[in-house]
């Protein structure tokens, strides 16, 4: 039955080859708008860590006061030198880490050669673990490195490939702003994206994964430059050094905290609450305790990492898809009914209301086939020119996989059944002796 | 003509007329928003930057060393020396920022010292006295800066510039009787800073949507920016060489001090290059909704063909009559004419409120500003005009339905 309905509905999409071909177009055009957006959003949006995004949080610390708050009564969106190496210390959580961005020299093991920046991280021992960093060679520091200001460093393994033709560089040592480190680990690819660790400084979609990491401690000894975003939006402040900034409150330090169920996070609030309310006391702060725990999600959602272009173009595309729809519904009503007579027929020779569901059905989906067929190639040949919708380092992370093909498919089909339930109800509604009489 | 009828007829085909008429109030809502955003994006990637753009270009210039203040002084001014030996090279400057640059640099800007809230926010340009020619800045009132003026400064080193040069928009904000030439402010100083001149347009160098409250407001302090990793130089050519120079100029400084690295794909950018990356966003909206505008209307306009052919082969019957009882070809083609800009109107006018709906929404999600009415006036004659050429095709060949059709059975 099936196929004699296929076969049915494919013959009376051959009678009327322009009406076929309108609604075939709508619903291609319509889906494939739909998934040449879709696939950038669900890249900008996707979750970078879904086995643990709820255990990492985000800590903040009002430390410039409400009359500075940037939007009201938010802290600034990462920590001071002071608060952020009191809360290492202060070790509440299981693990914690604070990074900044830093781009030193690296100088090349031939001296002939030019030397190179390698973008980075300055942090500690437990970023590699909190951030499941997987590792090619070695291992990540220790935690006693951190506290013996060590000079070792993780390289990445696109670095180690440039620097060590890819061989096993553990052991070795490194000049990077010519200072000499040993190198304990060299990582695997490694670039979850959005980059939700640093969202605070703009890195969500920076297109080359991290190249080096060193000693958070080491850094500051050495001034290791910060070549992130510092915020000294409070009170007008002067300072006439690099050791007077660093005493200030400054924003530059994003810090997080693993805390693996609800209770430790509720734990860890407490305790900020009363860390601040301490700096309070001691006359550091001169405001109430205003402090925040975000986990990854909230924290991508606070700091909007989603580009207000992706979701603007992927909700448009489908309001456009839903005009196509409409479109496609009216058109198909007009189908429909001019065959009364047919159905008229049909049904005075016992065809059930069933039946003839199931025939008009049938005949929307394979125009939602078609559709989706020529949807896909558009998707596809779209997806080509993506680089001109987006900007480039968002446009690269988009691709297509089986997933978005399949999902083409099935939301063509799909949505035209759906969109040819109300021409088939009325078309299952006609009365076959008017019909017949009507003739 | 008489529209009782027509009204009628309508009334039996209560679906397919709701159907077109949500569709036309639908695609009115989209295009008014689109044509909307389209028109934004434009007039952004459009300003103008205030610089010399055809002549300009910019090098990011990074030490291989991490350099002390002194030092770094010394190495930028060999490389300026080095800069303006290049053949074709009119003037250089270094600076920590340019125009369009993308983030960058930028102080909160108050009339008092003890100023609670910010009266605004200025994109923040160091450069020295050849800081306005190097960029091909034309004052519009009072001077340029001295060579005696600008200080070297290392980064966080204590900045009290007594002096600065501001775009007009940052004059007039501050100032508004237009009277701001030797007035002063504070930019995150102890000390005022006195404005001794005052350029008409230099763009800020971040182009994100939160510094829209703040646009074209910018200010240059004489100072000499001497970063401990590097720093950005702006050359300006003499017309037609910025090729060679372009060229020529990394080698130059490579040939000087091999200790830098110079990025050999962003390194080195033209002007035109960087208003190009800047505005890459923008370029994208505006492409895609162009696109989708494009393709809607004309869906829109087939839905109407289609739907309208089908009313015409459904009522052949009826046309017949009709023109058997007298009425003309020029009746029936203003029957479907007329039927067509009823549903249009009806569609409009519900497009009306959605259209108001969806910017409405786009403005508290997305501060959008609010949707000027012209272009709904607009978007209201184009939704009527396509209505009514989609109509024309099926319409004209229902005038031509002979009278003979009413004597035929259905």
């Amino acid at each position: 039955m099936f196929a004699y309905y296929l076969q049915l509905g494919l013959r009376s999409l051959k009678r009327n080859p322009v009406l076929t071909a309108l609604m075939v177009m709508a619903i291609a055009f319509g889906v494939a708008a739909s998934m040449i957006t879709w696939s950038v959003f669900r890249v900008v949006s996707g979750n970078p860590i879904p086995w643990k995004s709820s255990q990492l949080y985000n800590v903040q610390v009002d430390d410039r006061g409400p009359q500075y708050d940037d939007p009201p009564n938010e802290p600034p969106e990462a920590l001071n030198y002071t608060d952020a190496v009191a809360l290492m210390q202060a070790h509440k959580a299981p693990h914690q880490t604070l990074l900044y961005d830093i781009g030193p020299s690296v100088l090349p093991q031939n001296p002939n050669d030019l030397p190179i920046t390698a973008y980075g991280y300055a942090t500690s021992a437990d970023f590699f673990t909190m951030f499941d960093v997987p590792f090619q060679y070695g291992s990540p520091w220790t935690n006693a490195d951190d506290d013996a200001h060590a000079s070792v460093a993780v390289i990445s393994n696109e670095l180690n490939k440039r620097l060590f033709g890819g061989a096993n560089s553990v052991g070795r040592d490194v000049t990077l702003a010519m200072h000499t480190y040993r190198i304990v680990g060299v990582t695997n690819h490694w670039d979850p994206k959005p980059r939700y660790y640093d969202a605070y400084d703009g890195m969500e979609f920076y297109p080359d994964p991290p190249q080096v990491f060193i000693v958070f401690n080491r850094a500051i000894d050495l001034r290791v430059g910060m070549t992130g975003r510092n915020n000294c939006g409070g009170p007008p402040m002067h300072f006439s050094s690099d050791e007077e900034w660093l005493h200030r409150e400054c924003a530059w330090i994003p810090f997080w905290a693993a805390l693996p169920t609800q209770a430790d996070a509720q734990q860890y609030k407490t305790f900020l609450v009363a860390y601040a309310a301490e700096q309070q006391r001691a006359g550091r702060f001169h405001w109430a305790p205003n402090v925040r725990l975000r986990n990854v999600t909230e924290w991508m959602a606070y700091k909007k990492v989603v580009p207000s272009e992706s979701r603007i173009s992927l909700f448009v595309s489908i309001g456009f898809f839903i005009i196509c729809l409409v479109n496609t519904i009216g058109l198909l009503l007009a189908k429909f009914m001019r065959r009364s007579s047919e159905i008229g027929v049909r049904r005075a020779l016992g065809a059930t209301r069933r039946e003839v569901y199931a025939q008009f059905l049938m005949e929307a989906a394979a125009v939602g086939l078609a559709g989706g067929v020529l949807g896909l190639l558009l998707t596809v040949a779209g997806m080509q020119g993506v680089g001109l919708l987006f900007e480039p380092d968002v446009a690269r992370l988009a691709h297509i996989d089986v997933s978005l093909l399949v999902t083409t498919l099935v939301v063509a089909v799909l949505t035209t059944v759906v969109a040819a339930f109300y021409p088939t109800w009325r078309a299952a509604q006609v009365q076959p002796a008017w019909q017949l009489k009507s003739n | 003509m008489d529209i009782q009828p027509i009204l009628a007829a309508l009334r039996r085909h209560k679906a397919g007329t709701i159907l077109i008429a949500l569709q036309i109030a639908l695609t009115l809502a989209i295009v008014c928003n689109a044509l909307f955003i389209i028109h934004q994006r434009l007039s952004r990637m459009n300003e103008p930057s205030g610089v010399d753009e055809a002549n300009i270009f910019v090098i990011q210039n990074l030490w291989g060393e991490q350099y002390s203040t002194q030092e770094a002084l010394e190495r930028i001014q060999e490389d300026l020396a080095a800069l303006r030996q290049v053949p074709g090279v009119q003037d250089v400057t270094p600076s920590n920022q340019y125009p369009f640059k993308g983030g960058g640099w930028d102080n909160l800007i108050t009339l008092k010292p003890d100023q609670r809230t910010e009266t605004t926010d200025a994109s923040y340009f160091a450069g020295d006295e050849h800081f306005l020619g190097a960029l091909g800045e034309k004052l519009i009132a009072g001077r340029d800066f001295r060579p005696d003026e600008v200080q070297s400064r290392g980064l966080r080193e204590k900045m009290n510039p007594s002096v600065a040069i501001v775009s007009k928009p940052l004059a007039d904000k501050l100032y508004p009787h237009g009277d701001a030439l030797g007035k002063s402010f504070y930019a995150m100083t102890s000390a005022p800073v006195t404005i001794v001149g005052i350029v008409d347009v230099l763009q800020r160098s971040d182009v994100g949507t939160w510094s829209v409250p703040y646009a074209g407001e910018s200010m240059v302090v004489p100072i000499r920016m001497a970063m401990p990793w590097g720093g950005y130089y702006i050359v300006r050519t003499k017309p037609g060489q910025l090729t060679a120079a372009m060229r020529a100029a990394p080698k130059a400084l490579y040939a000087e001090n091999r200790m830098r690295m110079i990025d050999s794909k962003d390194g080195v950018l033209s002007f035109a290059e960087v208003r190009h990356r800047a505005f890459e966003r923008d370029r994208g909206m505006a492409i895609l909704m162009s696109i989708i505008c494009a393709v809607l209307l004309a869906i829109t306009a087939a839905g109407i063909v289609g739907l309208t052919s089908f009313w015409v082969g459904q009522r052949r019957r009826q046309i017949g009559v009709r023109r058997a009882l007298g009425a003309t070809h020029r009746d029936i083609l203003s029957y479907f004419m007329t039927e067509n800009l009823l549903i249009s109107l009806a569609g409009v006018a519900l497009g009306v409120l959605l259209t108001f709906g969806l910017n409405l929404w786009l403005v508290t999600r997305f501060t959008l500003s609010v949707l000027p009415l012209t272009y709904v006036l607009g978007g209201i004659v184009i939704l009527l005009l396509l209505g009514q050429g989609a109509v024309f095709a099926p319409a004209l060949r229902a005038s031509r339905v002979p009278p003979i059709e009413a004597t035929r059975p259905a």
